[in-house]
């Protein structure tokens, strides 16, 4: 819990300096049957990089990362409208969406654990391979598909609350059933800690790779499909464009080292939180689009720093001897570090 | 073994280039003949878009009916394609040359060879940044200025009985593209001279429905008394539909939405009433690109600045003409 205060602290702040612009910002109404409010959209638009980050999380657990989830997140989208669009149901095409998926991140698995390809390049294939099978799915267009029934995934609500949100719900609980009550995650880390000493020591290594991969891919499937169901419409050119660059800050605010070998699922969930509420407060608070991207560097570089012990040992010791003589203090930074 | 593979598929490498090199001047013969047959060499950006498929369909049916010869070529969004496609039009001697450059600069140095070899370039629907402007004859394409102007008088007309403030959210295309910047500046241009109107809130959605969903469920938030969305396109103008249903208030009535670009998605919005006004950039410029072809073939004088044919859209209008609609 303590390793989740200074993203839980940030996290507030945030929404504080929505308050400050917005006053109405935390209130929430019923509008149309369901849940309205600043908070219900947030919850709502990070829905998809909550799951995209949780698929994120395990694999960097084992040491490896994953660049594609971005293209799968298009392929699965295009995939399941244009089913849709050829009047297959809806379960259909969902099951295909997401079978697809499970298969590319399978793949993704072999090419790291079956061949031994570093894991940036193995998934920098199917990152640029896959935008361009999204694209031959849609045929360079945007399919919109007119469904009530796929409409429910990501742009419905059941018992007032958006459905995605309760998707989301249910992978995290099943996640950390799986990895904190079940030996799963252990094994993940301590393949992530040194692959060839868990095999010696009779750990599936390249089975739990494997299965890592297709799980993140799963989770990028299941994001795919509620982003094109948000819009209605699938856009392999732009669905999902650069959110693996976004599931990978959300992993490693949360505290999961680049690393590999631990992980904090809770942290990833407030970490992706943090990054669609940023987007949230560029849009309310009125940052003009120029300066959008350098506003977001500024943040995330200020959360990044404060999350590092030795840099927060470093300002407050600096501060704490400030009268003190000088040497002293540089000579402690040079042993820490 | 290996060395006997690599001199056979050097072997093969060679026998290819040379054919090539034959077959290049073959057909220099053949088009280069004075029939009176134009052969133009066309270089697509790609087919990124539905709106970019029908222009590349545009060019090739207008060239057919036109009589004249297409060479096409898709450059998959890489300039370097580009280039070797207009290389290899050079090489062939085509008649004339046509492309939409990738990007902006980075085209002198080909520009010349094509000068050199006496073969006109005509840009069409995105510009060069070179300064000698003798480079190519002239440029095909949308006035993306002229655009955002008519969005701004359509909503002077619409609201010039009232003198109470008219708040107006504007969602922007890409930042920095030309598009984005041009319509946003043509906007402003027409609707500053009257103080009622207020841009209240302007963000980038990306020129995609998911961003300019998103963007709108913000600013509905931020800002309770919305009375007019600008979407610098139509998929950003349809994201802010879907937020605006989603708030419970009726888009078109309680919200008015002014668009651009016109494709078939769009406009059916606009015959549904959820749309009211949509500017139109048309990728039909075949028949005008022909047109030039034929002219700066011939050694007419053409103007070096010509803007695609137009027109905007009502909601009856849009009735009228969704039937029609090709892309």
């Amino acid at each position: 819990m303590r390793r989740l205060l200074w993203p839980l602290a940030v996290l507030a702040a945030l929404i504080l300096l929505n308050v400050a612009f917005s006053p109405g910002f935390l209130s929430i109404q019923m509008r149309e049957g369901h849940l309205y409010g600043s908070l219900i959209d947030i919850l709502r638009f990070g829905a998809p990089l909550i799951l995209v980050s949780l698929g994120m999380t395990l694999v960097i657990a084992t040491g490896g990362i994953d660049l594609s989830v971005g293209s799968v997140v298009a392929i699965s989208g295009a995939l399941a409208c244009l089913q849709i669009s050829e009047d297959a149901s809806v379960f259909t095409a969902v099951v295909l969406a997401l079978g697809l998926s499970v298969l590319l991140g399978a793949w993704n698995g072999f090419l790291v654990a079956g061949i031994g390809i570093q894991p940036i390049i193995a998934t920098l294939i199917l990152m640029v391979a896959g935008r361009g099978l999204a694209q031959l799915i849609t045929d360079g267009q945007i399919i919109t598909v007119n469904s009530p029934a796929y409409k429910l995934i990501g742009g419905g609500y059941l018992l007032t609350l958006p459905f995605g949100i309760l998707l989301v719900l249910v992978v995290l609980g099943v996640t950390a059933f799986l990895t904190r009550r079940l030996a799963l995650g252990m094994l993940i880390e301590s393949v992530g800690g040194n692959a060839e000493a868990s095999r010696l020591a009779g750990i599936r290594a390249r089975g739990i790779i494997v299965m890592v991969y297709a799980f993140a891919a799963l989770c990028a499937g299941v994001a795919g499909l509620m982003i094109s169901s948000n819009v209605s419409s699938a856009d392999g050119n732009n669905a999902g464009l650069w959110i693996e660059l976004d599931a990978i800050l959300a992993v490693v605010i949360g505290g999961t080292s680049l690393a590999g070998g631990r992980f904090s699922l809770g942290g990833t969930v407030v970490g992706a939180l943090i990054i669609q509420t940023l987007t949230t407060t560029i849009y309310s608070v009125g940052v003009p689009p120029e300066t959008t991207l350098l506003f977001k560097a500024l943040v995330v570089a200020a959360v990044c720093l404060i999350q590092s012990p030795s840099f927060r040992d470093k300002v407050f010791r600096r501060r704490g001897t400030a009268a003190g003589p000088r040497p002293a203090a540089e000579e402690k930074v040079r042993v820490t570090a | 073994m290996l060395k006997r593979i690599s001199t056979l598929a050097l072997a093969g490498l060679t026998a290819v280039t040379l054919a090539g090199c034959g077959g290049g001047g073959g057909g220099t013969g053949a088009s280069g003949g004075g029939d009176g047959s134009i052969t133009m060499g066309f270089s697509q950006v790609g087919a990124e878009s539905g709106w970019r498929t029908a222009n590349t369909k545009s060019v090739q049916e207008s060239a057919k009916a036109a009589g004249i010869t297409l060479k096409f070529s898709d450059a998959q969004q890489k300039q370097e394609n580009q280039i070797k496609a207009i290389r290899s039009y050079i090489q062939q001697k085509v008649d004339v040359i046509a492309f939409s450059p990738v990007v902006e600069s980075g085209w002198d140095t080909v520009l010349k060879e094509a000068r050199n070899a006496k073969i006109p370039v005509i840009l069409t629907d995105r510009a060069v940044d070179s300064k000698d402007t003798g480079l190519y004859k002239t440029f095909l394409g949308s006035d993306f200025v002229e655009e955002g102007r008519k969005a701004g008088k359509w909503l002077l007309e619409e609201y010039k009985s009232g003198t109470d403030p008219v708040n107006i959210v504007e969602l922007q295309g890409t930042t920095g593209s030309a598009p984005a910047n041009d319509r946003k500046a043509g906007f402003q241009e027409v609707i500053g001279g009257e103080a009622k109107f207020k841009i209240i809130a302007s963000q980038t959605g990306d020129f995609t429905r998911a961003k300019g969903k998103e963007v709108m469920e913000a600013f509905l938030k931020a800002h309770p008394d919305i009375d007019v969305i600008y979407a610098h396109n139509d998929d950003m103008g349809l994201g802010a539909i879907e937020a605006i249903e989603g708030a419970g208030k009726v888009p078109g009535k309680d919200i008015k939405i002014i668009t651009i670009d016109a494709v078939k998605d769009g406009m059916q919005a606009l015959a549904d009433g959820k749309i009211n006004y949509i500017v139109e950039c048309s990728p039909l410029l075949g028949p005008q690109l022909m047109d030039l072809a034929k002219k700066v073939v011939k050694g007419e004088s053409v103007p070096a600045r010509v803007v695609t044919e137009e027109t905007t859209f009502t909601q009856e209008q849009a009735k009228a003409a969704l039937p029609q609609r090709q892309y």
